[in-house]
């Protein structure tokens, strides 16, 4: 018989997490800081709208590109939160910011093309770029400069095969952020260089203390940068799988038809709960970055009172440790905490090569179960500390 | 910081100091101070536990009463609701705006200790007017918690990207 597969797919890694998932899966009453979604609910009053299109038989496709009245509160947010002014026919409705990834790297990339990836970041740049015929190439980012990515790594970076930069900001693991001076000189390259930006903007609602601003914003940025977002971690709602692509008409335009042949549009009960979100959502949202902010503060406070490295992030719910003093890698040092304490947490590896030495803490959690997990942390570091 | 401080206490008054001033980018010092400052100028007025006594074999009643009283020259209400939450029975006094003055809820082992309650102690007061008794079936959510169990478990995965 021959081979059915294709041969992308085949070289193609599974997921560094997926295999820590299965060890932890095997684990009865472990306790995990190992999540990526948020632990509260979708808020009440969006479900509730959710239930009432379902009730008023709103249960058949909408036009490709997402609801109207939903791309018209997309447009109308992302002008009252980052002053970013687009026409709603620039915006297309996805299912989660995933969709949106991999539809704006198949819309824009060449075989051959270079598209730059800061890593650590999200597990699935990579592939997608893969996926896409285009050649993924890493930018590793430094824990000395708080995983921020500077003027310099992007320009030792690009070559005149490179086409697109993704910006993975604020990041999925570290809690980086990059604030408007880093973005500046960033912006300043891509315009130069003629590169294109793919803004992963999807923590965009979870910044602490400093505002985020959209790369989109930066002087010529518009036109050559394409902003994902969503409602999976603003608003709670990662089970809904729904998020949004912005940008020039002429790429949204051709990501609107892959969209349209592969997905035909984002599911409808999810979009009627995100106009309510956007609409009447703000207060949520705020009550929500209150609470990560206090568990961000303790957790950082209990980090350093243990003993563990770990710069101040301000944005996402990550808290990204240094485990360089153990004489262990990052998965040596998990799958011990883990057998040993029974406690979850994901090796900094999971995320690139260059998250070896860190762990990706998550916050999504009570203070009582950070505090639990903690105690557990101290009790390992105490025994393992060379 | 005090409103933060607050806030978080009427979440959960159990929180310990030490972990409410990690939270809070405090010293734990700081955050005591604060606390008794806050209790002293009656501020925090107590630390009581939200129980949901309908899943205990203790036998509890509530009623909330509507009350019509005539306010006093120079004291207003104030006056005959202090002489009304004097009572150990009184849960809680609200002065209320539209059709009645107050609201009295009052917590008794029985319909009979309630009803001698509004019977022989609240109504023949000089200033009240009229009472109407409502006696509470059910207590579904109370100081913003559901009473009723809603299984409240993780659904999430362990470990997700």
């Amino acid at each position: 018989m021959r081979n059915p597969l294709n041969q992308k797919v085949q070289v193609m890694k599974p997921s560094g997490i997926r295999k820590f998932f299965d060890i932890v899966s095997e684990m009865k009453d472990a306790i995990s800081l190992g999540v990526g979604e948020p632990d509260f609910e979708t808020p009440w009053h969006i479900r509730e709208e959710a239930i009432y299109s379902l009730e008023k038989g709103r249960t058949v496709y909408t036009s490709n590109a997402g609801l109207k009245e939903l791309k018209v509160e997309v447009c109308n947010y992302l002008k009252r939160r980052y002053g970013l002014e687009y026409p709603d026919k620039n915006v297309l409705v996805t299912i989660g910011g995933s969709e949106a990834i991999d539809a704006a790297l198949r819309a824009m990339v060449d075989p051959g093309d270079e598209v730059l990836i800061p890593e650590p970041c999200y597990v699935s740049y990579v592939p997608c770029v893969a996926l896409a015929d285009g050649v993924p190439v890493t930018i590793e980012l430094k824990a000395e400069n708080e995983f921020r990515l500077t003027k310099q790594e992007l320009l030792d970076a690009i070559t005149d095969k490179t086409k697109i930069l993704i910006m993975p900001f604020p990041n999925n693991p570290t809690g980086a952020i990059m604030e408007e001076k880093d973005l500046r000189e960033i912006a300043e390259v891509v315009v130069e260089k003629d590169l294109f930006v793919i803004s992963d903007e999807i923590y965009s609602e979870l910044t602490y203390g400093r505002n985020h601003v959209s790369i989109a914003s930066m002087p010529g940025m518009k036109e050559r940068t394409i902003v994902i977002n969503g409602f999976s971690k603003s608003y709670a709602m990662t089970g809904w799988r729904l998020g949004y692509a912005v940008g020039p008409e002429e790429i949204i335009t051709q990501m609107i038809k892959i969209h349209q042949f592969a997905i035909m549009c984002a599911p409808t009960t999810s979009q009627y709960a995100a106009v309510e979100a956007l609409k009447n959502g703000d207060p949520d949202v705020e009550l929500m970055r209150d609470a990560y902010d206090k568990r961000r503060k303790f957790l950082v406070a209990r980090l350093r009172e243990i003993g563990l490295e770990c710069f101040e992030p301000y944005g996402a719910f990550y808290v990204f440790p240094c485990i360089k003093g153990f004489g262990m890698t990052s998965e040596e040092f998990a799958t011990k905490l883990l057998e040993e304490e029974k406690l979850a947490i994901v090796p900094g590896t999971a995320f690139g090569d260059c998250g070896e030495g860190f762990l990706r803490i998550s916050y999504a959690y009570s203070i009582e179960q950070l505090k639990e997990a903690l105690n557990r942390m101290e009790s390992f570091v105490k025994r393992h500390r060379k | 910081m005090r409103e933060e401080i607050l806030k978080t206490l009427d979440k959960n008054s159990k929180v310990a100091e030490s972990d409410l001033a990690k939270m809070l980018g405090m010293t734990e010092e700081e955050v005591h101070a604060e606390i008794k400052k806050l209790e002293a100028e009656h501020v925090i007025c107590g630390y009581p536990t939200l129980i949901n006594w309908d899943a205990t074999t203790e036998e509890r009643v509530t009623a909330l009463i509507e009350v019509k009283v005539t306010p006093q020259r120079g004291q207003g209400f104030d006056k005959i609701a202090e002489r009304i939450y004097r009572y150990d029975e009184v849960e809680s006094v609200y002065l209320m705006s539209g059709g009645f003055d107050l609201t009295v809820i009052i917590e008794g082992k029985s319909m009979r200790e309630v009803a001698n309650f509004v019977s022989q102690k609240l109504a023949p007061m000089e200033a009240v007017l009229s009472t109407g008794t409502h006696f509470v079936l059910k207590k579904y959510k109370e100081h913003g918690l559901p009473l009723v169990s809603e299984g409240g478990s993780d659904e999430r995965m362990l470990v997700t990207p």
